[in-house]
C-alpha cells in the first residue's frame, strides 16, 4: 500500500462505520474528531476493522496516534506497507 | 465445535450483542427459549391482526445525523441506517395529572411552555435541572445510586411536580418502587422530553427484522425453542451451558439476558436453598409489573378526538408506583396509540392500556377465573382512563376485539420471574456475576427500554469481548 492508499483504506473503514458522514474534505492535519462526529467507540470500532481487514494490531495506547487522517499515515503505512489494499464490504 | 460466544436471550440487548461480536468475526450463537424473538419487545397475530407485545414507542428520538446520544450512537455500532428504521414522530403525548394537562412533543420547548403555564414559579428550577444534568458519558456504568426523589426537591418545591414528574419516568423505566435512581431519572427524563417518541413503520418488528437480518449477515447463529437450562462453571468460570433438551454447548464466554435473579438460578440451579437465597437477597426480587389491553377499532383514534400518541395519566395529587394489594391499580395509567405517530401503517384503529399490577394474584388464578379477571380488569382499566380522557368514551361503540395480557404471560414469554418489566431494583452496573467469562446484559445491567437494552448489549459487548482483544 502506498501512503495515498493507506488513506483510502482508513476513509472505506469510517465510510462504514458512519455512513451518513461526508468524508470528502477531510483535512490531513486536523482531528477526525473536529471534522466529523467519531467518539471513542467508533475508534474502538476503526481499530477492530483494521484487525479485521489487514490483521493489523493497534494497542490501546496507540489510539491517540490515529487522531488524524496525517498521524494514521505515520503510524499505519509501515505496518500496511506490505499489503495490499480492500475495501471493506459493508458487511 | 465450541463457539467463541453464547447468548441467552433473542431479545433487544442479546441480539445487539451479537452483532457487535459476529460483526468482528467472533462464532456466536444466540439461543432462545419461545420461538420467536424480541423477549419483552416482541410480536404476534391474532385474528389475522398485527400486534406488538411491548411497543408504546421508541424512546430517545433524535433527526437523522444527530450525534453522540444513545439512538445514533447505537444504530452505528451496530451498522444499522438510520432511514431503515423508518421512524414516525409522535404527534404529541400528555400528562393528564389530577386535572391538570400538560402536553409535550419532540420539541422540548413545548414541555417547558407548559410547565412554565402551570407552575410559574418552578419553571427556572426544571431549567436549571436540565442544564445540571450529568453529560451522557458520566451516567452510564459507574453510578451510585440515589433518590430521584429527593434530587428533584433541588430544584423543584411544588410537590405536585414532583409527582407529575415522577409519573411518566417510573412507568417507563423504573424498577424501584416509589423511586428511581437520580441517574435513571436523568437518562429517561432525557430520552422522553428532550428527544421523544417516534415509532417504526410496522412496529417493532421493523426493528426486530433489522436486528436479525444484521446478525445473520455478519455470521452469527439464532436458535429457537432452545431453552438454557443450566451454565457450566468449572472453577469459578463459564465454560458452556446445558440445554433444556440436555444437550450441552461450549464457549470461551457466554452472556445472559435473562436477568439478575434469573441467571444466577442457570448457575446456582434451583434447588439448591442457599445460593438461591444469597442470589434473591444480592439481585433484588422484582416487584413491579403491568397489566396491557389492547383495542382494536374500526375507525382512527383521531376520528373519536383520541390524538395523542401516550398519554400519562394519574388521579388525586399521589402517583403511587407500588405492586397494588388489588389485581390492578388504576389510580394511573397510560394510554397509548400507534396510530398517533407519523407513517403509520395500520388501517384500524389501536388503542392500548397499561396499568401496574400484582403478579402473584394473576399467577395463582385458576383458568376460568383468570380469564374473567381479564375483561374486568379491562373494562375497570378503561373507565379508569376515560375519567382522565374522556374522549375515550367512544370507543365502546367501535371496538372490534380486545386483547389482554398481564403478569403471567410476560412471565410465560421471557422467563423475568415475577413479570418484571425492568427487571431488578438492584441493577449490576458492569454486568458481571461473579463468575468469570459470565456477562449480565440487558434490562439488569441498568439501561432502559428499548434503546437502553440495544446500548446494553453493545456495550458489555465491546467492553468484555472486543476490547479485551484490543489489548
Ligand atoms: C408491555 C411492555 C411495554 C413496553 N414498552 C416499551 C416501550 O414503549 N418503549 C421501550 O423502549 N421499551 C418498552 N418496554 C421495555 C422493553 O421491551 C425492554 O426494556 C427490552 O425489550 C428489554 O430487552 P432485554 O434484551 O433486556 O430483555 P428481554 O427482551 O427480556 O430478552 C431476554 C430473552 O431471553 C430469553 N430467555 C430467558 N431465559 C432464557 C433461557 N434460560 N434460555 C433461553 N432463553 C431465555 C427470553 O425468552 C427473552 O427473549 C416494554 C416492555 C413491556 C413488557
Amino acid at each position: 500500500m502506498t501512503q495515498d492508499e493507506v488513506v483510502t483504506a482508513i476513509k472505506d473503514i469510517i465510510a462504514q462505520i458512519a455512513p451518513d458522514e461526508d468524508l470528502s474534505s477531510l483535512e490531513m492535519d486536523v482531528r477526525l474528531r473536529e471534522q466529523i462526529e467519531l467518539d471513542s467507540m467508533d475508534f474502538l470500532d476503526i481499530v477492530m476493522e483494521l484487525r479485521k481487514l489487514y490483521g493489523v494490531q493497534v494497542p490501546e495506547k496507540d489510539y491517540m496516534e490515529l487522531a488524524t487522517l496525517g498521524g494514521c499515515v505515520k503510524y499505519l503505512h509501515p505496518l500496511l506497507e506490505k499489503k495490499s489494499l480492500h475495501c471493506a464490504q459493508r458487511a | 465445535m465450541a463457539y467463541d460466544t453464547l447468548i441467552i436471550g433473542a431479545g433487544m440487548s442479546g441480539l445487539a450483542a451479537g452483532i457487535r461480536l459476529a460483526q468482528f468475526d467472533r462464532r456466536v450463537l444466540v439461543l432462545e427459549r419461545h420461538s420467536l424473538w424480541g423477549g419483552l419487545n416482541s410480536f404476534y397475530k391474532l385474528k389475522g391482526r398485527p400486534f406488538d407485545s411491548g411497543l408504546h414507542a421508541l424512546t430517545n428520538f433524535v433527526p437523522k445525523g444527530t450525534a453522540g446520544v444513545p439512538l445514533t450512537r447505537a444504530l452505528r455500532q451496530l451498522r444499522i441506517g438510520y432511514d431503515e428504521l423508518k421512524l414516525g414522530q409522535q404527534g404529541h403525548s400528555e400528562i393528564r395529572f389530577d386535572g391538570r394537562l400538560l402536553k409535550f412533543t419532540n420539541q422540548p420547548e413545548v414541555f417547558f411552555g407548559e410547565v412554565a403555564r402551570e407552575f410559574p414559579e418552578e419553571i427556572d428550577g426544571l431549567r436549571r435541572m436540565v442544564h445540571e444534568f450529568a453529560p451522557y458519558d458520566a451516567v452510564s456504568i459507574e453510578n451510585a445510586d440515589s433518590s430521584a426523589r429527593e434530587q428533584l426537591q433541588r430544584y423543584v418545591r411544588a410537590p405536585e411536580l414532583i409527582e407529575i414528574l415522577m409519573l411518566p419516568t417510573c412507568i417507563y423505566g423504573s424498577a424501584r418502587e416509589d423511586d428511581l435512581d437520580w441517574d435513571q431519572f436523568q437518562i429517561l427524563f432525557r430520552a422522553l422530553f428532550l428527544e421523544g417518541f417516534s415509532r417504526p413503520e410496522g412496529g417493532v418488528r421493523t426493528l426486530l427484522d433489522l436486528l436479525v437480518k444484521r446478525f445473520r449477515k455478519v455470521g452469527g447463529e439464532l436458535r429457537m425453542n432452545s431453552g438454557v437450562q443450566s451454565i457450566l462453571v468449572r472453577k469459578g468460570t463459564a465454560i458452556g451451558v446445558r440445554l433444556d433438551s440436555g444437550e450441552e454447548l461450549l464457549a470461551e464466554r457466554v452472556f445472559s439476558s435473562a436477568g439478575h435473579a434469573e441467571t444466577l438460578r442457570l448457575i446456582h440451579g434451583q434447588d439448591n436453598s442457599e445460593h438461591r437465597a444469597a442470589g434473591d437477597a444480592s439481585a433484588g426480587a422484582a416487584r413491579l409489573s403491568f397489566f396491557e389491553a389492547i383495542s382494536v377499532l374500526d375507525t382512527l383514534p383521531a376520528n373519536l378526538g383520541i390524538d395523542s400518541a401516550v398519554t400519562f395519566f394519574n388521579h388525586g395529587q399521589e402517583f403511587r408506583y407500588r405492586r397494588p394489594k388489588t389485581p390492578i391499580d388504576v389510580q394511573s395509567g397510560v394510554i397509548c396509540s400507534p396510530n398517533n405517530f407519523e407513517r403509520c401503517e395500520l388501517s384500524e384503529g389501536f388503542v392500548r392500556f397499561t396499568a401496574l399490577a400484582n403478579h402473584a394474584h394473576w399467577r395463582n388464578l385458576p383458568e376460568p377465573e383468570y380469564v374473567a379477571q381479564k375483561q374486568i380488569c379491562a373494562d375497570q382499566m378503561l373507565a379508569s382512563a376515560t375519567a382522565a380522557m374522556p374522549a375515550l368514551g367512544a370507543i365502546g361503540a367501535h371496538s372490534l376485539m380486545r386483547d389482554t395480557f398481564t403478569p403471567r404471560t410476560i412471565e410465560h414469554y421471557t422467563g423475568h420471574v415475577g413479570g418484571a418489566v425492568y427487571g431488578s431494583p438492584v441493577k449490576c452496573r458492569d454486568g458481571r456475576l461473579g463468575v468469570e467469562r459470565l456477562a449480565l446484559i440487558g434490562t439488569d445491567q441498568g439501561m432502559l427500554g428499548i434503546v437502553g437494552a440495544l446500548l446494553s448489549g453493545i456495550t458489555i459487548a465491546n467492553q468484555q469481548a472486543l476490547m479485551e482483544a484490543a489489548r
